[in-house]
């Protein structure tokens, strides 16, 4: 069954000084719509490598990738992108920011109806006392909140998430994986994500692609995790699998580990 | 917020953090800890102030020069009062002036005879100088940023561009307005021929030098802030598509104001140094001309007179480039909040 996102073949060849760098190469992957996906693995693997492509930012040496039946070619608003720093534009409010995508996406919406949609996800991500502050007077969690909300804005076709909550603490990281599922539950927007924090995969997403570490890097293992959605933490937590697939995902990257450490 | 927080962000934001340890003394805030403060910020420089007047003092009176002694502070001090004298004098004469006019007027209204009027032309004073170079000073810089903003923002996007105007930009940016200005006021004279000029050649001429040798550093530090925008800024541009010139007014200059604002800094302190140069030259009736007359005077009150416009100079120099920077608060925003 071909998916709703495909990347076949997918390589990335980096020129250095010491003559080409293959990053990654033949990478393959299909995506149902309406699958969360993480991409876990070492740093340094390539999995943001991969991301970027996707999300047009990177350049494909070979193989390419379709979203819904179309090649992409360079990056577009059909893909909502989360940075890992949350890229926010410091001139302006949390609101504007957000309006940047959404005037982006609905140009023929007028200037009510736009307003409204950024109120709205403002509002769902939490922020709806703060949609006059400047990134400045916000919170590193908060900052997030209006990256999410401003990938969400535009309605993309794919998510795409870089190491989203990577630089935040894990409390407030936390708090972010509800908003996050709160928000993708309502109309389960394929969603790809760049991890390395195996709870976070395992509580987050219905696979969990294992990438071998880099270069030359791949799929090593595909992990199906089909806890019942929506997703309670504690009812994941408590669920009897969750160790067991917890063991295989760390299992993975300490063998790439030592493999690493070997070669 | 407070009054007194409130307060205190105004006299920061206004480039005068010197005077917050007062208003924090006053609120009674800590009271040791500002008086250190303003002992600090005020005494020191208040001392060398007063070590640099007596060392003037001191010095002057021993040296003779053709036209009398040098000046010492108070001789200075004396002629600035002079000059604000002759200024209320001069203001009360066309004030007289056109009060005359206006009953010559009735009169020749009455008897039925065309008027025309008249326009008081006394000889300017030293504010009107003053003014007169600030117009100057100001129409140049609007000329140099008007040039140098879009100049510096291609340069700072395309590296094709800035790799080919480099090389003019390095050669014409250590020419002294001295040499510029002998040809800008041939072409002036040669292209501004109306009938019924707007403004005087000689402004013009001097406007010119000044945009020419002011605008390089708005220009360089353009291209600079241009061409260091965050790459993590572009990448949203990227991903929403934006279009080229949503990109450049939405991320690329507001993301570079900073930088722009330090230039335009520079530029205008450039330029009001340049300013006097170029009006002692192309004689348009400012500060420089003012200087260059009391040269050429030769009389007694001369080097008390240069004096004062020197510390006039220094001192509108000092509030030009405060100013900048009360602007430069207004468009920075805190970069350390991605």
């Amino acid at each position: 069954m071909a998916g709703f996102l495909e990347l076949y073949g997918l390589s990335k060849e980096y020129m250095t000084r010491s003559g080409p760098q293959v990053a990654v190469e033949d990478f393959n992957l299909d995506i149902r719509k309406g699958e969360f996906v993480c991409l876990i693995g070492h740093s340094g693997c390539g999995k943001s490598t991969v991301l970027s492509m996707v999300a047009g930012l990177n350049s494909i040496s070979s193989g390419g990738i379709v979203i819904d039946g179309k090649e992409i070619d360079g990056p577009g608003p059909d893909r909502g992108m989360v940075f890992q720093s949350p890229s926010l534009l410091p001139w302006l409010t949390a609101r504007d920011n957000v309006m940047l995508a959404v005037d982006q996406v609905y140009p023929h919406a007028s200037p009510e109806e736009r307003s409204q949609i950024v109120e709205y996800y403002l509002s769902v991500v939490g922020l709806a006392d703060s949609m006059e502050k400047r990134p400045g007077e916000l919170s590193g969690g908060m900052r997030q909140r209006v990256g999410i909300a401003r990938a969400f804005s535009l309605a993309p076709k794919v998510l795409l998430l870089d190491e989203p909550f990577g630089m935040l603490d894990s409390l407030t990281r936390l708090e972010l994986h509800d908003v996050l599922l709160g928000l993708w539950q309502r109309d389960r927007r394929t969603a790809l994500m760049v991890t390395h924090d195996v709870d976070e995969a395992l509580f987050l997403s219905d696979r969990v692609v294992m990438m071998t570490s880099g270069p030359r890097a791949r799929v090593g293992d595909i992990l199906e995790v089909d806890f019942a959605r929506p997703r309670k933490r504690a009812d994941v937590l408590g669920h009897p699998d969750y160790y067991t697939l917890r063991e295989r995902l760390i299992g993975f990257l300490a063998d790439e580990d030592r493999e690493r450490l070997a070669s | 917020m407070s009054t007194r927080a409130r307060v205190i962000r105004g006299f920061e934001f206004a480039g005068l953090d010197l005077f917050v340890p007062f208003i924090r003394l006053f609120s009674g805030e800590n009271p040791r800890e500002q008086v250190a403060t303003i002992v600090r910020t005020f005494g020191t420089p208040l001392v060398a102030i007063a070590v640099f007047l007596c060392a003037w003092s001191a010095i002057a009176a021993s040296i003779e020069t053709s036209i009398g002694a040098v000046p010492g502070p108070v001789a200075v001090w004396e002629e600035a009062k002079n000059l604000v004298a002759e200024h209320r004098q001069e203001r009360q004469k066309e004030a007289e002036f056109y009060v005359r006019m206006e009953k010559l007027k009735e009169q020749y209204a009455a008897q039925g005879r065309p008027w025309k009027d008249r326009k008081y032309s006394g000889k300017p004073t030293y504010f009107d100088q003053i003014w007169t170079s600030l117009e100057t000073v100001f129409a140049g810089f609007i000329i140099a940023s008007l040039v140098a903003v879009p100049v510096g923002i291609l340069c700072g996007l395309s590296p094709t561009f800035y790799a080919a105007v480099n090389p003019l930009i390095q050669v014409f940016k250590p020419v002294s307005p001295l040499a510029w200005l002998p040809i800008v006021m041939i072409l002036v004279s040669g292209l501004y021929t109306s009938e019924n000029p707007m403004f005087e050649k000689s402004f013009i001429s001097s406007a010119v030098t000044v945009a020419l040798c002011s605008l390089w550093p708005t220009l360089v530090n353009t291209a600079l802030g241009v061409a260091a925008v965050d790459r993590d800024y572009l990448n949203v541009a990227r991903v929403l598509k934006l279009s080229w010139w949503r990109t450049v007014t939405k991320i690329v200059i507001p993301s570079s104001l900073p930088l722009i604002f330090t230039g335009l800094r520079l530029s205008l302190g450039v330029g009001w140094m340049v300013l006097i140069a170029a009006e002692m030259l192309a004689q348009n009736p400012g500060l420089g001309k003012f200087v260059w007359d009391m040269f050429q005077n030769g009389s007694s009150q001369t080097l008390a007179q240069i004096m004062v416009a020197v510390a006039t100079i220094g001192i509108i120099g000092f509030l030009l480039d405060r100013m900048m920077i009360s602007l430069q608060r207004l468009v920075s925003y805190d970069a350390a909040a991605v």
